[in-house]
């Protein structure tokens, strides 16, 4: 594929990695109460294991990953904040539930999706991995709003981020690109 | 037992406020058995019914949830028993109407129909209790105390179809049922 990049690539991810505790900080600053969750190894130390032990939150853990679609999505009815924390495999094993509860109904999913196999200096359209390279495209053909969370500048959006899809009652995705911190 | 036959003694022991999620063929019959605001439709994807009550008895805590799956929904869902059971929600019920078939999908027979037992499942993955109910009789008599007690609780209900009723799908993947579920949750 020709034409310009819209990020340069370099050798190296620039910026600092994102503040797994500042992600964290930012959901409970959304109101969220409930993180449904299959483990992620991108997620696992930064965010993962450290809301299993946070008492503002309630950790559910799912077997599958369309099981927290739907978690998610029932508790939207009486604004039962709540978001999905999973791997891109499984936001690809889940694109069904997505499309029919996210998108046809059009309800508040908001799902954190590490990237597993995503180079730190490469976005993921450039990714080698064909499983990291086609999420955005995918996410982009469903119509649902997507960012990737790459350094921890890029944490900021994520208050906001939820606020939105809960107001205009939408799904929301964040790419979490790299491993976040533990603090 | 006849699926409809079962839904109408369920219905008896239904309270106002509770939340009721059902799925597909036994959706349709309840939906003309038993309508009502209250009644959770919009489940979107095959075997989500057990995952959607999951997340209404964890934000609706003060209500009952009972969950009217289907085997057939059940199977592609199967993880869920675990999930529930590691959430374990005192106010969720899930009832499994086991008539061996994919109904509305042509009537085939779901794998091993013939030897599988959901209610041993249910237990085994860690549910409070679980019950299986293969008449009218047997259900009347065990209802009343399975529903007095927390859940996350069990029931396996071997059904067959009773007479037709109407296959709806427009509304129960309509923004009027959605709606009108929303407004019901959250009046008072």
């Amino acid at each position: 594929m020709s034409g310009s990049l819209a990020q340069p690539v370099t050798d190296e991810p620039v910026g600092k990695a994102p503040s797994g505790r500042r992600i964290i900080n930012g959901l409970i600053a959304a109101g969220v109460r409930f993180v449904a969750a299959v483990p992620d190894i991108v997620t696992s130390e930064g965010l993962l294991w450290p809301i299993s032990s946070e008492r503002r939150l309630r950790l559910i853990r799912v077997c599958k990953e369309d099981e927290g679609v739907s978690i998610c999505a029932a508790m939207s009815y009486n604004n039962t904040r709540s978001v999905l924390l999973m791997q891109q495999t499984g936001l690809l094993d889940s694109l069904n539930a997505i499309r029919a509860i996210g998108v046809d109904y059009g309800l508040p999913v908001v799902m954190l999706v590490g990237l597993q196999g995503k180079e730190s200096h490469l976005p993921p359209d450039r990714s080698t991995s064909f499983g990291v390279r086609i999420v955005r495209p995918i996410l982009d053909v469903m119509g649902i709003e997507h960012s990737v969370v790459e350094t921890d500048r890029d944490v900021d959006a994520i208050e906001h981020g939820i606020e939105v899809a809960y107001a205009e009652s939408r799904p929301r995705v964040f790419l979490i690109g790299r491993e976040p911190t533990a603090k | 037992m006849k699926r409809d036959a079962a839904l109408r003694l369920l219905a008896k022991s239904v309270r106002t406020d509770d939340i009721v999620v059902a799925v597909y063929q036994t959706l349709f019959d309840w939906l003309e058995i038993c309508p009502r605001d209250l009644n959770y439709v919009a489940t979107g994807a095959m075997g989500q019914g057990s995952s959607h009550g999951l997340g209404l008895a964890l934000a609706n805590p003060e209500r009952r949830v009972l969950v009217f799956d289907g085997d057939g929904s059940l199977l592609m869902n199967l993880g869920s028993l675990a999930t529930v059971a590691g959430a374990a929600p005192c106010n969720l019920f899930h009832f499994v109407f086991a008539n061996g078939t994919y109904e509305v999908n042509g009537s085939h027979p779901i794998p091993a129909a013939d030897r599988i037992d959901f209610a041993a499942m249910a237990l085994a993955a860690g549910y409070s209790t679980a019950e299986k109910w293969d008449s009218i009789d047997a259900l009347n008599s065990g209802v009343q105390s399975f529903l007095g007690n927390p859940g996350p609780a069990f029931a396996e209900l071997t059904v067959e179809p009773g007479r037709p009723y109407r296959r709806d799908y427009s509304y129960i993947h309509s923004y009027k049922a959605r709606d009108a579920f929303r407004r019901a949750l959250n009046a008072s």
